[in-house]
């Protein structure tokens, strides 16, 4: 893989992502992820419903000629605090691969959301669809086991150990999008308690992370 | 006994205002009965079971108003055959129409593969209420494969896409967790609340569309009809609507059938089905 696009999936790329945590903290705070098995439980869950529909998105959006991504993304995104993390993450990657790979493509965007700023990155970075769909089914899940390992404490080898062995389904998960988009679909997998904690965690008075 | 069935229903604005039902076809399990102001899908038969493969198409045309509910919980098994079972219906709303689709509970029954598919087009000015609620197993039961696509435009934008899979990630605490009921209304096109709101299992999400999604996850269907229903309240009270709206009467009279298509006179209507 080329060096730019390991460099997007970094998590050290400035582009805010450390201030999210994809649902985890309020599932966290439920009590429903407590340790290292109900972490994997979730981020297998999250993977194949949001991790699936961003990296079509991000596919989408690399492979271009697909106008109004943003409003197929709204659609795929039912709770507002959703719409809001995705747009806010969005604006921070467009900050940071503006001043990374100058580029007319990303003067042209407006404000986006995350996964069609990402795939709109990879196109200008040298990258395929199928690397796109990687990065965003990465990233679903990597974000939330770092918090993870903040929220609860848990051990960062074994956390890894869990990153590890969903490696297979990322790739699985990647393969599934790039392949929906080749065919003209755009995946719609919902995932109806991360919506609920999504909301749950806008209300709640004290919190670590953004989402 | 496998059927490939296409049943179908129309509703158009008479002169006197109200609605009448101007189609109304049948066809194998996909059984319609027009009752006090509403069609009801009555369910000749089990089903849908493996092989299946059932398409209903509704149409609201202009400023008319229409309602289709089910006479009881349909029970979604494996067919003898193998092969997944399917469910696509198929609506339209014309300007200044409306349309109520709440059907009582699907049912996955351990060992089913279906897929259900709704692909509803909004015009501009239509209003929609669209219940969905799966139960996730008999009691005791653990539900087979389950896959439903929601695909919602209005005035020619997307609105909702949002495709549950009952499958092996479903438990995951991030998708149904343990629930055993799951359950969405879309409310499209009325003075909906712009505020978001969450309880346990409960949800009211304003969509980015002039829509709202009430979504709510339940340990049984009872709870899960209840939290919908409070959703829905809140999604209309919110916005100061005292009263939902409500379908106005169709009438019975003047309802052409299409021949050979009527239920339970079709050749391969219900009766060889059990």
């Amino acid at each position: 893989m080329d060096a730019a696009l390991l460099l997007l999936a970094d998590s050290r790329l400035p582009a805010g992502g450390h201030a999210h945590s994809g649902g985890l903290e309020p599932a966290v705070t439920a009590g429903v992820v407590r340790d290292l098995p109900t972490l994997a439980d979730f981020l297998r869950g999250r993977l194949a419903t949001a991790g699936l529909v961003a990296a079509g998105l991000a596919a989408a959006a690399c492979a271009g000629g697909r106008p109004g991504l943003d409003a197929e993304a709204d659609a795929r995104t039912p709770s507002p605090a959703q719409r809001h993390a995705s747009l806010a993450q969005g604006r921070a990657l467009l900050r940071a691969a503006r001043a990374a790979w100058p580029h007319p493509a990303l003067e042209e965007l407006g404000p986006s959301h995350h996964p069609v700023v990402l795939g709109t990155v990879v196109r200008v970075a040298g990258g395929t669809p199928a690397q796109a769909a990687a990065i965003a089914a990465y990233g679903a899940v990597t974000g939330p086991a770092s918090a993870a390992v903040r929220l609860l404490g848990l051990d960062p080898l074994g956390v890894q150990r869990v990153l590890a062995d969903l490696a297979g389904r990322i790739d699985a998960t990647a393969a599934e999008a790039a392949e929906s988009v080749r065919a003209g679909v755009l995946p719609a997998a919902s995932a109806p308690a991360l919506d609920l904690f999504a909301e749950l965690h806008r209300q709640a008075d004290l919190r670590l992370f953004e989402s | 006994m496998n059927f490939a069935s296409r049943a179908a229903v129309a509703a158009v604005r008479a002169p006197d205002g109200r609605t009448r039902v101007t189609r109304l076809r049948s066809d194998g399990p996909l059984a319609l009965r027009e009752s006090g102001g509403a069609v009801y899908l009555v369910g000749a038969g089990a089903g849908p079971l493996g092989g299946d493969d059932l398409e209903l198409t509704i149409d609201v045309g202009p400023d008319a108003c229409l309602a289709v509910r089910s006479a009881a919980a349909s029970l979604v098994l494996p067919g003898r055959r193998p092969g997944p079972s399917r469910l696509a219906v198929r609506a339209r709303v014309a300007a200044g129409a409306r349309l109520v689709f709440e059907p009582e509970p699907a049912i996955a029954a351990a060992g089913c593969d279906h897929r259900a598919l709704a692909e509803v087009t909004l015009e501009r000015g239509a209003t929609l209420t669209w219940r969905e609620e799966i139960v996730l197993g008999r009691h005791g039961e653990r539900p087979g494969r389950y896959v439903s696509r929601f695909d919602v435009t209005y005035d020619g934008l997307p609105l909702l896409h949002h495709e549950l899979r009952v499958d092996e990630n479903a438990t995951s605490a991030a998708v149904l967790g343990a629930a055993k009921a799951a359950g969405t209304v879309l409310l499209a096109g009325e003075d909906l609340t712009r505020e978001p709101y969450a309880a346990e299992g409960l949800g009211v999400l304003p969509l980015a569309g002039p829509a709202v999604l009430v979504t709510a996850l339940a340990e049984d269907t009872v709870r899960l009809r209840d939290r919908l229903t409070r959703g829905t309240a809140e999604a209309r009270l919110a916005a100061g609507i005292e009263d939902p709206p409500q379908s106005p009467p169709t009438t019975r009279a003047a309802v052409s059938r299409d021949a050979g298509a009527v239920a339970g006179t079709a050749p391969d209507g219900g009766a060889g089905r059990r």
